[in-house]
């Protein structure tokens, strides 16, 4: 019974891509959605294969951010490339200097005449993947920054509202010792720790992370971040890590099961991250707000900036089909597929309008919290600090801080010296770069 | 009289070498070949902007701290996987040798974990020691001992090492136990009867006896630290923390592929390729001379 309806199934499917595949025109796409994510992407192409019948999306999961962007280098090099491949946010630099591999967005969609208006996007979203005078250079597709998460169980334990969570860090830090006096494992842990603790500090008080605009107007830049207040800011979270304030729980998104077993009571993580920790924990006992700041830094927070992954076109193609790639980014930008994005994934939509649908369907009534994201990120205009990150061998640079980083952690050097020598470490990286793409 | 084998046909033994040698020459003699080129280039990721820069990739490896901290890291690790891994697994041998009810169970038990892969061992050995939810991390706190591989980097480097040594054991407790059923049992019994205890015997006579394959899985050993052990770091620790478990043949990894940085990362496997190629050689001509065959 099921090996015949199967097979009937199969016999149908083959028929339909028969039928339909030899008039169209295929585009390749390569990602590194996995899991549900995938599954979103997956009906994404979908939709836009059902919208029109000139061109069909074939997305095709090439494993993580990495091994998605190693496999499409090695196609681009054999002349095989695929036309969009997603890539990570630290890889923008490196993309940005490949001369001749890739296709910026704005001239395709000039190109192709495709109608494109760069006030829609949410202003950090385009920001961080745009030349300095506002051309984007690749598509925003899945967009977090980071914001604070509380556990309300604990934070009740330990005699504190659970609805009245740290607007600062000093008063995050006294609501966590508390909660560990009172039994809890941890009192806070972030997630992706360079990202959240020293890019998005920097961008949240208006602090550089590095020269020229944060690499924004040049490529012979030097880092900044060893700054007075990020030192005093790294060591504070230091000396926290004696009785458990802080808990320091891996790199990347590792520290996250910490929360979610319910051990933490504050974690700082991408909005993405969002759906999964409701799951874990229960969508009542967690808590979604905007991140802490230090008032002796700044009076009031700037705005965040965003981490995740944008799609970008690689040259090499005939030149008809790169009208189907425009058209399929136009449809990635309409409202409301950016609406349900944002809403199945957690990721922030890329243009306002798709946030402000969103609130017009209830949806963050039902799921409150979810908006913080859309918030932080339009806090106030993005500044030269505040706008993105524009660094050279990046991936390798957060290497080091991390590395730096779990130094302070366990003791083997304080926050100056650490910060110090990811630094000139992450200086050397960027020479290179230099050298490699003059 | 010397043995000798004669082809009629000329070509004969040249098709029997053929697959052996397009094998070597398409797997192994061309990506160093490539190795070797992409080391003296510094290029941006898509090769459009390649330039030649004699032995700058070099240079700046020896001038960075880290590929020296990277080194030693190496070889202490590399040492301690090669002597607790054939120490353990000789113990193991020679105790399953003079077992004989079940020798057959303990036999199978100790080869299963050559069926594990490096990165699956590493993933076990990770949730074992996990310091929120694993059960020996747990018992270790019980007793006192605050065991955590994700900040403390000697911890981090001793559970790699003993997830490289435990995936590593079975191959070498093979050789050895095979090596051990092989000497000849009337020496030993000679030996016995001449009034020589356990201990004695093993170290006069079976001792030197297996040292052919002492030998020979020094050698495999060695190499497999260098290179073999990369799956149980990259799923245990990727290098962290700080850098105290990158290891060089990681570092390899992690500069060329995450860092797409594949001239720095070619320069290192030159330099990887002559370390091992001048380890191995120095094992043949000094070490082999005591072993007796």
């Amino acid at each position: 019974m099921t090996r015949i309806a199967l097979s009937s199934v199969a016999a149908a499917a083959v028929l339909a891509s028969a039928s339909t595949a030899f008039a169209q025109t295929e585009i390749q796409f390569w990602h590194a959605m996995g899991g549900n994510l995938g599954e979103t992407v997956n009906a994404l192409a979908e939709g836009f294969n059902k919208s029109q019948t000139e061109y069909k999306v074939n997305p095709v999961y090439k494993g993580s951010y990495t091994e998605a962007l190693t496999a499409a280098i090695a196609a681009f090099r054999a002349k095989q490339a695929p036309h969009i491949v997603q890539v990570f946010e630290v890889g923008t630099a490196n993309m940005m200097a490949a001369k001749g591999a890739v296709y910026p967005v704005y001239q395709l969609m000039a190109d192709a005449k495709e109608p494109f208006d760069p006030k829609a996007f949410i202003g950090p979203v385009y920001g961080y993947y745009s030349t300095p005078d506002g051309k984007l250079l690749s598509m925003p597709f899945n967009s977090s920054t980071p914001v604070l998460y509380w556990n309300k169980e604990l934070m009740q334990k330990a005699g504190l509202d659970p609805n009245k969570p740290p607007k600062t860090w000093p008063e995050l830090g006294e609501m966590a010792k508390k909660a560990v006096a009172a039994g809890a494992k941890c009192g806070f842990t972030p997630q992706w720790q360079t990202w959240t603790m020293i890019e998005n500090y920097g961008a949240w008080h208006n602090l550089p992370y590095a020269t020229k605009d944060n690499g924004f107007a040049g490529t012979d830049i030097e880092l900044k971040f060893n700054d007075p207040a990020r030192v005093k800011f790294i060591q504070m979270l230091a000396d926290w890590t004696k009785d458990k304030t802080f808990v320091y729980g891996g790199r990347e998104g590792k520290s996250t099961a910490l929360f979610t077993a319910g051990d933490c009571v504050f974690h700082i993580a991408s909005s993405g991250s969002a759906a999964g920790i409701d799951k874990a924990l229960g969508q009542d006992k967690v808590g979604i707000g905007m991140m802490p700041y230090s008032p002796d830094v700044i009076a009031k927070p700037q705005n965040s900036i965003i981490g995740g992954a944008t799609l970008w076109v690689l040259q090499g193609r005939p030149a008809a089909e790169y009208k189907g790639v425009a058209k399929f980014m136009s449809y990635l930008a309409s409202t409301p597929v950016q609406a349900k994005w944002h809403q199945e994934t957690g990721y922030v939509p890329i243009t306002m309008a798709a946030a402000e649908a969103t609130e017009k369907e209830g949806f963050y009534k039902k799921f409150p919290g979810r908006e913080v994201a859309v918030q932080e990120l339009t806090l106030n205009p993005p500044t030269a600090n505040s706008k993105g990150l524009r660094i050279g061998n990046f991936v390798q640079i957060r290497d080091i801080v991390d590395g730096e980083l779990e130094n302070v952690w366990s003791g083997k050097k304080d926050a100056k010296t650490a910060l110090d020598d990811a630094v000139k470490a992450g200086n050397d990286q960027l020479k290179r770069f230099e050298a490699a793409n003059k | 009289m010397e043995k000798r084998v004669t082809f009629n046909s000329r070509w004969l033994p040249y098709l029997l070498l053929g697959p052996q040698m397009i094998i070597t020459l398409v797997f192994f003699f061309w990506p160093s070949g490539q190795a070797i080129y992409q080391s003296v280039l510094i290029e941006d990721v898509f090769g459009g902007n390649s330039k030649f820069v004699w032995f700058e990739n070099f240079a700046q490896l020896f001038r960075d701290n880290s590929y020296a901290h990277s080194a030693q890291i190496t070889v202490v690790f590399s040492f301690l996987v090669a002597a607790i891994g054939l120490g353990v697994s000789l113990l193991l041998a020679v105790m399953a040798d003079r077992v004989i009810r079940g020798a057959t169970a303990y036999k199978t038990f100790l080869v299963w974990p050559y069926a594990v892969a490096p990165a699956v061992a590493g993933v076990l050995w990770g949730f074992l020691f996990n310091p929120s939810v694993g059960i020996i991390a747990w018992m270790l706190q019980g007793i006192g001992i605050e065991f955590n591989y994700v900040i403390n980097g000697n911890q981090a480097l001793l559970l790699v090492v003993i997830a490289a040594v435990w995936n590593q054991i079975s191959y070498n407790f093979l050789f050895f136990l095979a090596g051990l059923q092989s000497i000849p049992k009337s020496l030993i019994e000679a030996a016995a009867i001449d009034g020589a205890g356990p201990g004695r015997r093993f170290w006069d006579i079976i001792f030197p006896l297996l040292s052919p394959v002492g030998f020979f899985l020094l050698v495999v050993n060695i190499i497999y630290a260098f290179f073999g052990t990369f799956g149980v770091v990259d799923a245990l620790t990727k290098g962290g923390p700080g850098k105290s478990t990158e290891i060089l043949v990681f570092k390899v990894f992690n500069d060329g592929f995450r860092g797409q940085d594949l001239g720095g990362s070619s320069a290192q496997s030159v330099i990887l390729m002559v370390v091992v190629i001048a380890l191995t050689f120095v094992q043949f001509r000094f070490i082999e001379r005591r072993v007796h065959y």
